[in-house]
């Protein structure tokens, strides 16, 4: 509507009182020159929005409109419209239409007792709708100078809902303990495991050890018949072997109190020496 | 809970908050029941105390929430390259019968404007989130109903339709025009 607007403050400000003082001709300002016309018909939302215009700038009071003089320059205008080749909307020719219709009822004589019952002024409507257009064409400037969330203001938002929202996980030792410890015992279960026969036999070891408590030919402290370089698999199995010696009762544990040396000796050894004490 | 930790809660949460926070949302903060006056009572203090800030508490059509205060917009959006859009004059006008008249349908808008109504221009106010159809006209073809929406309210800073200029004053305003001119 700048464009307009523009016009407005550019034209002579011609002061036409229709009411209250004597006019002395038609409202001239009705009349728009044609080189403006061409730049305001684009601006105009529609017929009711170019009538208002010219009703406005003439400052005719809109509740008794001259129908002859507003007929005939809204028809220059439609006239101007064609000439230009713009694309009359046919809401404009509609209008036209009306407003002839409208002047040509008022010229008609009215009957006195249709008059007298009040009968309703033939621009009534043309009126209330021009007033109704108007109220709502100031109410969406309106509208527009009330402040909105992006232009006139903004909305506070703090980066505080944003990072809580995507808050991090919190992680304490414990969980990286736990995590640790299920990693291992995946690796466990995935880790291959070669299963290689037996090497180590516990009859073997039984052997030995009867060998080693012969040459020995007495009492052997027990922590002696353990070798630690053999590795682990070797000293238990040599402890399985001695177990399995005492259980088939071919040698003899002895400790003379708690937590005192134990003291190992082949069984045989003493059933000969008890042979040869009684024999 | 002291009710001054509280208000600071209520505080925070505003503050964090992305949409307009209700009374409902605030009370599910706390473990101890607040009643709404005691609620409106703490927002009252908070907006009290925002005097001196740059941002205000607003009660919204859909609840409460902070902004700036608008004699500072004229700055901030120097920091936004991007420039809000203006909306021509069918728009606003098509804006100001749906706000007014609603409901109304694309029909009733053409009454009114005299003019063809642009099916761009409702889907643009659609899409804005400020208008959506809310039912059907009994009457042959069915049109829908266009009335505006929460987010418009928000958007404009009003709790409700009744704050939106008022009618009245916009046409005592013309009548004046006309009489002074």
């Amino acid at each position: 509507m700048s464009e307009t607007e523009q016009l407005e403050l550019d034209m002579p400000s011609h002061v036409a009182r229709i009411y209250g003082e004597p006019m002395a001709q038609l409202p001239l300002d009705l009349y728009i020159p044609p080189e403006a016309l061409e730049i305001m018909l684009d601006a105009f939302e529609g017929p009711l929005d170019l009538l208002l215009y010219m009703i406005r700038k003439a400052d005719i009071n809109i509740l008794d409109i001259p129908m002859a003089p507003l007929t005939a320059q809204y028809l220059v205008y439609i006239e101007a419209m064609r000439a230009h080749n713009l694309e009359l909307a046919a809401d404009y020719l509609v209008m036209a239409a009306l407003l002839i219709e409208i002047k040509s009822r008022m010229l008609l004589p009215r009957h006195k007792s249709v008059e007298e019952e009040g009968a309703e002024d033939p621009r009534a409507e043309l009126v209330r709708r021009l007033m109704e257009y108007e109220q709502m064409k100031l109410a969406g400037q309106r509208l527009n100078e009330v402040g909105q969330a992006g232009r006139e203001f903004f909305w506070v938002e703090t980066l505080l809902e944003k990072t809580a929202t995507r808050a991090l996980p919190e992680v304490c030792p414990e969980d990286l303990a736990a995590a640790w410890q299920v990693i291992l015992r995946q690796a466990r279960l995935k880790s291959a495991h070669k299963i290689r026969r037996e090497e180590l036999s516990v009859r073997e070891h039984m052997g030995i050890i009867m060998r080693h408590l012969q040459n020995i030919g007495g009492f052997i402290r027990f922590e002696d018949l353990f070798d630690p370089t053999t590795g682990v698999p070797a000293v238990v199995v040599h402890f399985l072997a001695l177990l399995e010696l005492a259980r088939e009762k071919l040698i003899e544990v002895s400790q003379a109190e708690a937590f005192a040396p134990v003291y190992i000796r082949s069984a045989i050894l003493e059933l000969e020496e008890d042979g040869t004490e009684h024999g | 809970m002291e009710l001054n930790t509280v208000k600071r809660t209520l505080e925070a949460a505003l503050l964090a908050a992305q949409e307009p926070l209700t009374l409902n949302q605030m009370k599910t903060m706390f473990d101890m029941e607040l009643s709404n006056e005691v609620l409106r009572k703490l927002l009252d203090e908070l907006r009290e105390e925002a005097a001196e800030r740059p941002i205000e508490l607003l009660q919204l059509a859909s609840g409460w929430r902070y902004r700036t205060r608008p004699e500072f917009a004229s700055y901030l959006v120097r920091l936004n390259p991007e420039k809000p859009a203006k909306y021509s004059r069918s728009v606003l006008e098509t804006l100001a019968i749906i706000a007014y008249r609603q409901p109304v349908t694309r029909g009733d808008i053409e009454d009114i404007r005299g003019v063809a109504v642009n099916a761009q221009v409702i889907r643009m106010l659609e899409e804005r989130g400020w208008v959506d159809t809310v039912g059907h006209r009994d009457t042959p073809g069915r049109p829908a109903l266009l009335a505006t929406t929460k987010q418009f309210l928000d958007d404009l800073g009003l709790r409700s339709l009744s704050e939106l200029p008022s009618l009245q004053e916009i046409s005592h305003n013309l009548e004046l025009d006309h009489v002074t001119t």
